[in-house]
């Protein structure tokens, strides 16, 4: 027999009973489509992570100190930035920040709550690759002396003047009154911190004011990233940031009382925590598909028991046992790959429904349609097997007088 | 190539065993000549159909031999079965046993789809099937579903079936069993004209009206055949053999 007159006969016994056959490939449907949504709603957690952490600036390495470690006997100093932007080489740039608790902020007749504070150095804007859009950032002299000075981020600005300009004007952040130099340009939300509704000021002020003061000594600072002249020569300066900080801190190199991370550290730390959630939400989808095949065996082991006489009677005409089990094993593929295409199709409208929601982004997994598909058909061809089987290894005769 | 298109030689088939052992066959001894129209008569359970099933390759014998159209065919694995069923036999059975969702025309195909000697386009298909319904006088009723037809209607359906594949035999288990006297009268009409033609019938009937179009009648009895004759003079013919339910 002809594979596609088998295919005919084998379309006949699935159009015999068309909700029945809806109802089986929903099963696989519902697999494959989840395999591709989970899939894509992972992929999109993690590309979203991603970029937030390169909207950071480009070739960073990022110090952070470890709280708590026993026998770390200082933290990380505005010193130790001075000191790695000094002695380490293949660097451009260092930039060390501060966050201070947020503040009141007035300017003219507007008054805001709770508006966030940043002091950072003057080499901010080029280490993080986020520049000023109007007048300028304060420089190191300014930073120094602890000028009274703050740059405002845009929407901030908008929200203090309007449409005014707000160079040169005065804010009262608290009691202290600070003079405008700059507006940043709009960056918006990055890993989760809005950029543009922040007060920026140079982190001497933030420390004197706003800091509580350490018995440890020196000036405390939370972050401090360095910019590396390229990509080439990141992990050289790895090296030297570590054990000059080690050395400054007295601590072991295998013992450090700070970390020093790229943003592919990052990114690698937050994958591995989304990459075991997507593990899982593949392993409900793969379970899924296993069950849609299960009621495909289910539901082609009644065909094959109703239709018995049908069967004994193609045998009596003819029929090789090869024909049968063919005829009902591509009767189960047809099943599961209409599901497959059926639920390829509801698989990517639903990833781009649910990123059009808004609180979820969905990146569809390229792989994952041909993944998701291949696994229908085979889960096609060894639930349809069995029946298969069945079919063929039957009687002609006691088919025959079935009723 | 011999003159008997069938030879079956001490044939035996045994179903269960100890206790339970029933002897449908016990030794049967049977000739058919080609273009020959035989009648099968026996009592129920006399082991016709059984006799049947072996001739017509859908069970094979416990012992003997059977040799159709010259090839020993009592050893065969299933594939070969299949295609011996294919090419040499068509089956006419009691209850028509037509697949219900398909047009006559479709029925009338079937075997053609499992003929691996001759391969048919779909459109030779159709026009050689829609010969056959013609054949049989249902040359209007080529796109009807089985439902949509008389029992004699489905029951020359499932002839023109049986001769699709032109085959060399056509069997016929009680092929008007489940008819009135009128449509009885029908298919034995196109059953003698078709042994007129030269095909070769071996058919199973309670009827001895029925056998009367038959050559030959073969008397069966408890799996032995007792008489076999050419004379029209039958223990099978002498009593009423109707239905299935009298004892002896
Ligand atoms: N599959 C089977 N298993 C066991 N015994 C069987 C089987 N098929 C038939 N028999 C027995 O073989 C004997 C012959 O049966 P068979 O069907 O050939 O009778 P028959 O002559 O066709 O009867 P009827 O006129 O009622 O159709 C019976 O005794 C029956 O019970
Ligand atoms: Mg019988």
């Amino acid at each position: 027999m002809k594979l596609s007159e088998i295919f005919g006969t084998a379309w006949e016994g699935i159009t015999l009973n068309k909700v029945r056959s809806f109802l089986t490939t929903l099963g696989v449907i519902i697999g494959v489509a989840s395999v591709i949504i989970m899939l894509a709603v992972s992929a999109g957690a993690e590309a979203a992570i991603a970029e937030q952490i390169n909207g950071l600036g480009a070739n960073l390495i990022i110090v952070a100190p470890i709280r708590g470690v026993p026998g770390a006997s200082r933290t990380l100093l505005l010193d130790d930035a001075i000191a790695i932007e000094k002695q380490v080489v293949g660097i451009s740039g260092v930039t060390a920040e501060q966050l201070p608790p947020p503040q009141t902020v007035k300017a003219n007749n507007v008054s805001l709550d709770s508006i966030p504070m940043i002091g950072t150095t003057s080499s901010f804007p080029s280490v993080r690759d986020y520049p000023v859009a109007l007048g300028r950032y304060f420089n190191n002299d300014e930073d120094e002396r602890k000028s009274k000075v703050v740059v405002l981020g845009s929407g901030l600005a908008k929200d203090l003047f309007g449409d005014e300009s707000p160079l040169g004007q005065t804010v009262t952040i608290g009691t202290t009154k600070f003079t405008v130099m700059g507006v940043m340009s709009p960056k918006g939300m990055v890993a989760d911190v809005d950029y543009d509704g922040r007060v920026y000021m140079p982190i001497s002020i933030v420390i004197q004011k706003y800091m509580p003061t350490t018995t440890l000594g020196g000036d405390r600072v939370r972050t401090i990233y360095i910019k590396a002249e390229s990509q080439e020569k990141i992990p050289s300066a790895i090296a030297q940031i570590t054990s000059l900080m080690a050395t400054r801190h007295e601590v072991p190199v295998s013992k450090p009382d700070f970390t020093v991370q790229t943003q592919q550290d990052i990114i690698a730390t937050q994958e591995a925590t989304t990459a075991a959630f997507r593990d899982l939400l593949a392993w409900v989808a793969g379970v899924s598909l296993v069950v849609g095949g299960i009621g495909i065996m289910n539901i082609m082991l009644v065909s094959v028991t109703e239709r018995t006489r049908e069967i004994g009677l193609r045998q009596a005409l003819g029929a090789k046992p090869s024909d049968v089990l063919l005829q009902f094993l591509i009767e189960a593929v047809i099943l599961s790959l209409v599901g497959g295409i059926v639920g390829v199709l509801s698989g990517v409208g639903g990833s781009y429904l649910f990123g059009s929601l808004g609180s979820m982004r969905t990146a569809i997994v390229p792989l994952s349609i041909p993944l998701a598909f291949g696994a229908a058909a085979a889960v096609g061809i060894f639930f349809g097997y069995y029946p298969a089987t069945r079919a063929a290894q039957l009687d002609p005769i006691d088919a025959l007088r079935r009723e | 190539m011999s003159e008997s298109l069938i030879e079956v030689r001490e044939l035996t088939k045994v179903y269960g065993a100890d206790d339970t052992e029933v002897r449908a066959l016990d030794g049967v001894n049977v000739d058919v000549q080609r273009g020959e129209f035989v009648a099968i008569m026996g009592h129920s359970g006399s082991g016709k159909s059984t006799l049947m099933n072996i001739l017509g390759c859908l069970d094979r014998p416990t012992g003997g031999e059977y040799i159709l159209d010259g090839r020993d065919v009592s050893r065969l694995d299933k594939n070969e079965l299949a295609s011996v069923r294919n090419q040499k036999i068509g089956f006419v059975f009691q209850s028509f046993n037509l697949l219900p969702r398909m047009s006559a025309l479709a029925n009338v195909s079937l075997p053609m789809l499992y003929n691996g000697t001759e391969k048919l386009s779909a459109k030779d298909r159709e026009a050689r099937a829609a010969k056959a319904l013609e054949s049989v006088g249902l040359g209007n009723r080529l796109h009807h579903h089985p439902n949509q037809l008389s029992g004699g209607q489905q029951q020359r359906v499932a002839i023109a079936r049986a001769l699709i594949n032109q085959p060399a035999l056509i069997l016929a288990d009680e092929p008007t069993g489940n008819l009135d006297s009128k449509s009885s009268v029908d298919i034995m009409n196109i059953l003698h004209k078709l042994h007129q033609q030269g095909t070769t019938i071996v058919m199973v009937t309670h009827e001895t009206d029925v056998a009367a179009h038959a050559q030959r009648v073969i008397c069966v009895k408890d799996g032995k055949v007792i008489s076999d004759g050419r004379d029209g003079h039958s223990p099978c013919l002498g009593q009423a053999v109707g239905g299935g339910n009298e004892t002896e």
